[in-house]
């Protein structure tokens, strides 16, 4: 697969090896980010499930009483009574660090002490479905915020799982691959050229002893005897 | 300190207001773009969007999904629930796993 040209020496080969272990290390790192992301990925997507499906009920449900309280009131009256809240919501937000995927964490804290107090009207002019509707609204609020903190989280981690996994493939199906077709291909190269030289060597060798001795002629001139 | 909003029709969100959360009612598809960014660049952490608004915006809510802060979240609306939520959560389980292997049969 050497698609690209290196060079067969030895100073190549060593960084090579080095690249290798390098990648295999980090291959294996990886691998367990991956897992272990993986695993704290399907008990909060199951968790975030669970919410969602919490939520959107309670959310139907409060649609509907808020509906029955507007048929039991003019458009007006009902606007009025909503007009100006009491209730405040502040949101604290945090970072939480799983596998090293920044996850929000959210703290909500309502502005007056009793978070029960969130009728912002009088309850002369009002019907009482509203006051129903509004607590049903109120009693969802802490699954809301559960659920913004769990799918956020979500996504953020499923976007770290799937660049995580692109790593790990690359490295198991390209680099390593390639580094060792590499080693390879560098360490035939120079057990080649040492063979060459060896061979070289004995042949030079040969021809400067025959320069010498005259082997040859002496052994043509023994057999001519004989 | 963030604060929370709820983007939608205005029939589905009043009843937030009284809880004390933003309430943004919004008509048309531009209102409901130009709203959520405001309100992603400025101080709120949390985002619901009715599934009937964030369909319209579906490119905005992607571009924030990256990052930490706002989570956007939708939330159905007066006229129904769509299912979009749950098809989101879906989607992270795609993305993550590669198919979905937990909610495939559901729903």
């Amino acid at each position: 697969m050497a698609a690209k040209h290196v060079n067969p020496t030895r100073m190549e080969l060593t960084r090579l090896k080095k690249k290798r272990i390098t990648a295999i290390r980090g291959h294996k790192l990886l691998k367990d980010k991956r897992d272990e992301l993986m695993r704290q990925y399907l008990d909060l997507v199951r968790e975030n499930m669970e919410v969602r499906k919490r939520v959107e009920a309670g959310v139907r449900s409060a649609n509907r009483n808020f509906v029955i309280a507007k048929a039991g009131m003019s458009e007006a009256a009902l606007n009025t009574a909503l007009m100006a809240p009491k209730q405040e919501v502040n949101l604290r937000t945090g970072e939480k660090n799983v596998m090293s995927v920044e996850i929000p964490t959210f703290e909500y804290t309502t502005r007056t002490a009793d978070e029960n107090d969130i009728y912002s009207y009088g309850f002369a002019f009002t019907s009482g479905d509203l006051d129903g509707a509004v607590k049903s609204l109120a009693d969802i609020l802490p699954d809301m915020i559960r659920l913004a903190e769990c799918e956020k989280a979500c996504q953020l981690m499923a976007a770290e799982i799937k660049k995580t996994r692109r790593r790990v493939n690359a490295l198991e199906h390209v680099i390593i691959p390639e580094t060792e077709e590499n080693i390879k291909y560098i360490t035939m190269k120079l057990d080649e050229n040492e063979r060459s030289t060896q061979i070289r060597l004995m042949k030079v060798k040969d021809m400067m002893l025959e320069e010498a001795h005259h082997y040859n002629e002496k052994q043509s001139r023994t057999s001519e005897c004989v | 300190m963030y604060k929370i909003a709820v983007i939608g029709d205005y029939d589905s969100i009043y009843g937030f207001a009284a809880l004390g959360l933003s309430i943004c009612p919004v008509k048309t598809r531009e209102e409901t773009r130009d709203i959520l960014r405001r309100l992603a660049e400025g101080k709120y952490g949390i985002i619901y969007i009715t599934e009937a608004a964030a369909a319209q915006v579906e490119s905005e809510i992607e571009e924030y999904r990256d990052k930490t802060i706002p989570a956007i979240i939708r939330i159905p609306g007066v006229s129904g629930n769509t299912g979009a939520g749950v098809e989101g959560v879906k989607k992270t389980v795609e993305q993550a796993v590669g198919s979905d292997i937990l909610f495939g049969g559901v729903s």
